[in-house]
């Protein structure tokens, strides 16, 4: 019992289990969904659907785990996915041949580019000018739609650059190329942070802004390369977005993909109010996210209540999350233990 | 103050939390006319004495007789009923509403249905006359001083009930003046019959205000005496349960003497300051520091300690002077600049501006030397573990390990670990602001000694104290400062606390 009680602090654990439940509730209920068959050379089922499509929301997530340790919040990363979208589309031009108006390498970098100048944009406003974080970045969410919309020439341009589609629709030793995307940039936000100081300062700026810059800590510069990182994740995001549907919208691609990506940081155990971060439980939350839509498909769920199904399940999750609910659920059992 | 029958007996109190024994045996009277201080280190029982009394908690065994009737207050609220009235160390007040509206919320005088607004202030201006305060009653609370504040609260209590009246640490966010206002209102209530019971941590206070003080220790009844018949070395050594003798500090003044007037032979100048000041916050000032030196800086709250140390550690940017660091021109306008410089800030306010409560005690440790190496020149967290460890042995940091969260440890422990934090950096120069505020007496001592103890390695350390007392103890040179500027400097034979209170109201040494 000791092992168990010990387990159950570590925070990996709770995502997990509401992950599990999830899982296991397919098992039963759902026919074929643990079904995965290897087709033309590639792995094809439920789950690996289901990885695929959330690697878009677990990219954002990366970035938005570290501005929310800061107790920060980047509610434009939706809108810079557009924008990313949007300027690889009109670099790439859409031109039917498959003839690439500039080498596809320029257009993913020009985007990258432009997503992560976006992000400055917000660090700035948040670091220097001390804006907060909610209303510094709805502005981008905002005028993020609004830049999308110029690249694209307020239409929907598709792509026929044939090597582009790799990103959202390839596949490499069977697997979804968009997860070794994610794997790496996973990777090498962990080093980054775990093996220099950085997740250090990070959490210190989350958990106590004045304390940090009184230990002579750089507190500013800290917030500001946050939210730049947080746009660089947007336009990884924004590359694969485009490339699974071969098109650039500005009005639609990345649409609310901002709440999914803060739901999956939050449901992973960062908490909102900054400091203590964990990028793998925010991965987690991506996963359960996805896992959780895509049961409500299988299950023929009428669109009118399935957001109603979705919410349900998010708070449960929530719940599960809380050290309060649980050790409070915990006392109520042990008395009725006691008096029965 | 006649030694007739208590209005409040406790007798043989118990309390016991999980695994502590919060109060044992603990008796406790009060007299009509009488203010009565409980003294103790943190721990040892004095809040929860006063909250059995105040029915915040239950206890376990023993009697309480309030005017002989036994009594057992189930909540505060009927405690308030039975004529227990309490005022917190916070003002639980409304700041936005009208000082009358505060003293009447819930019961306001009403006519016809509609509140009466004549009456309801003419009441509050009454009550407060009662104190021989006198102000505009219609005005906002927050417009008035904390004293004033705490005024109404203690009015606003007083109207329901008053028998007997709870004072928790009212003075510990009040400055001097302000607490001599109170007390006079304190006095007042007294001679009009009040039982009163005082808490603070303030043993100046104490000896001007209560006339009867509770010992406790550990959880154990210490001893009742008459304030006037206790003298205040006697006290201390109760509170900390050791003989007179064992005190080292009787001595270490006159050795502190020799050693700043030996140091200030010899020394290297680690810090020199010209003219450094900032508009509407203080005024220029010069500061000479050579190793070895304690700095006190002396003065009444908001004299411009807190700003000084504020202006040297760059935390605001100054706007005319300049800095010297070993006798280099140093030029600070951030505390990283002054980190790089040598220098480390402990600031007064450990919660808000020290401590990380949710990092460990390992990671508050290593922040400041981990920033000044910068982040990639990542510190390997055994290495992280070996400075931690031997920063919690040599300033006895109490903690399970260095892995606890810092949040676990009392006040006296936090500000050892932002002493940590910049011992780990081996600073030149070290200015702590009010290291020992908040924190019990044995802790205290324990501060003080390692201050003595750095200046002897060669550090050069500006320190501020509230206490007149511990400034003189443990400075080579004070600095007196009023009304947001230095006004003197004082050394050698002249460093004692009346020098220095005759230099803030304007005497010999101004």
């Amino acid at each position: 019992m000791r092992w168990l009680k010990s387990l159950g602090r570590v925070k990996i654990v709770w995502p997990l289990v509401a992950l599990g439940i999830l899982l296991l509730f397919n098992l039963f209920f759902t026919p074929n969904f643990f079904h995965v068959e290897v087709k033309a050379g590639h792995f094809y089922g439920n789950l690996i659907d289901i990885l695929k499509n959330a690697a878009p929301i677990m990219l954002l997530a990366i970035g938005l785990t570290l501005v929310i340790a800061t107790h920060g919040i980047d509610i434009s990363v939706g809108s810079v996915v557009a924008v990313s979208a949007g300027v690889v589309a009109m670099l790439l031009g859409g031109d039917l041949g498959g003839h690439a108006r500039y080498p596809l390498a320029v257009a993913m970098i020009a985007a990258l580019l432009v997503s992560s100048a976006a992000g400055m944009w917000n660090g700035m406003l948040v670091s220097r000018i001390g804006m907060q974080p909610i209303i510094a970045t709805l502005i981008l969410f905002v005028a993020g739609r609004g830049i999308a919309m110029v690249t694209t020439n307020a239409m929907v341009i598709w792509l026929y650059v044939k090597p582009f589609a790799l990103l959202g629709q390839g596949y490499l030793f069977g697997l979804p190329f968009s997860l070794y995307i994610v794997a790496a940039l996973l990777l090498l936000t962990f080093l980054v942070t775990r093996r220099t100081a950085v997740g250090l300062f990070i959490e210190a700026v989350g958990i106590n802004p004045t304390a940090t810059r009184f230990a002579g800590i750089n507190a500013r510069n800290i917030i500001f390369w946050v939210y730049t990182f947080s746009g660089f994740c947007a336009g990884v995001s924004g590359l694969i977005v485009a490339s699974t549907v071969m098109s650039a919208d500005g009005n639609n691609a990345g649409n609310l993909y901002e709440l999914d990506a803060i739901l999956a940081v939050v449901l992973g155990g960062t908490s909102l109010n900054g400091g203590k971060f964990y990028l793998l439980g925010s991965m987690v939350g991506a996963l359960i996210i996805q896992t959780l839509t895509t049961t409500i498909y299988a299950f023929n769920v009428a669109p009118e209540i399935s957001q109603v199904v979705k919410a349900m399940v998010v708070w449960g999750v929530s719940l599960l999350q809380s050290q309060d609910f649980r050790s409070r659920l915990a006392a109520m059992f042990s008395r009725r233990e006691a008096s029965a | 103050m006649a030694e007739g029958i208590p209005i409040l007996e406790m007798k043989r109190i118990n309390k016991v939390f999980p695994g502590v024994r919060a109060l044992s045996d603990v008796d406790f009277r009060l007299f009509r006319g009488e203010v009565h201080a409980i003294m103790g280190q943190n721990g040892a029982g004095k809040s929860t004495l006063v909250k059995v009394l105040t029915g915040v908690y239950g206890h376990d065994s023993g009697d309480m007789i309030l005017e002989g009737r036994p009594i057992r207050p189930g909540s505060p609220l009927a405690a308030q009923k039975l004529g227990i009235s309490t005022v917190y160390q916070e003002v639980n007040l409304c700041p936005n509403l009208s000082v009358a509206e505060n003293i009447f919320v819930g019961r306001q005088p009403m006519k016809m249905g509609r509140i009466d607004w004549k009456e309801l202030n003419r009441k509050a201006e009454e009550a407060l006359k009662r104190l021989n305060v006198v102000i505009d009653v219609t005005r906002i609370l927050s417009s008035y001083s904390i004293a004033i504040q705490q005024m109404v609260a203690i009015v606003r209590v007083l109207d329901i009930s008053s028998k007997i009246l709870i004072l928790d640490e009212p003075t510990s966010s009040l400055d001097e003046t302000e607490v001599e206002q109170l007390f006079k209102v304190i006095r007042k209530l007294r001679d009009d019959g009040l039982a009163i019971l005082f808490i603070t941590h303030f043993l100046d206070q104490t000896y001007r205000i209560s006339d009867r003080i509770t010992i406790l220790k550990n959880g154990e009844f210490i001893g009742e005496y008459k304030t006037d018949a206790l003298p205040k070395l006697e006290l201390i050594a109760k509170m900390l349960g050791k003989e007179l003798s064992e005190f080292s500090f009787a001595t270490t003044r006159d050795e502190r003497k020799n050693e700043g007037a030996k140091a200030a032979r010899d020394a290297k100048n680690v810090l020199q300051v010209k003219e450094l000041g900032l508009r509407g916050s203080i005024a220029p000032f010069n500061v000479d520091l050579s190793e070895g030196d304690v700095l006190g800086l002396a003065g009444l709250l908001g004299s411009g300690r807190t700003e000084m140390a504020r202006l040297i550690f760059g935390i605001d940017g100054a706007n005319q002077g300049e800095v010297f660091v070993k006798g280099k021109k140093t030029s600070i306008n951030s505390p990283r600049s002054a980190m790089m410089a040598g220098m480390g800030f402990c600031s007064e306010d450990r919660k808000s501006e020290g401590i990380f409560a949710e990092l460990t005690v390992r990671e508050n440790i290593v922040l400041a030397l981990q920033g000044r190496q910068g982040s990639l020149q990542y510190i390997p967290k055994n290495r992280q573990m070996e400075i931690a460890d031997e920063l919690i042995k040599s300033l006895a940091i109490k903690t399970p390990s260095a892995n606890n969260t810092a949040g676990q440890l009392s006040g006296g422990n936090q500000q050892k670990l932002m002493l940590a934090r910049w011992l780990a950096t081996n600073p030149i120069i070290l200015i702590l602001d009010e290291p020992t505020r908040g924190i019990d007496v044995g802790a205290k001592l324990e501060i003080m000694e390692l201050i003595l103890n750095l200046s002897r390695q060669g550090m050069g350390v500006i320190f501020i104290s509230s206490e007149f007392e511990e400034v003189v103890r443990c400075s080579t040179r004070i600095a007196v400062l009023k009304d947001k500027a230095k006004i003197a400097e004082l050394g050698g034979d002249e460093m004692n606390e009346t020098n220095i209170m005759h230099t803030i109201a304007g005497g010999k040494y101004a």
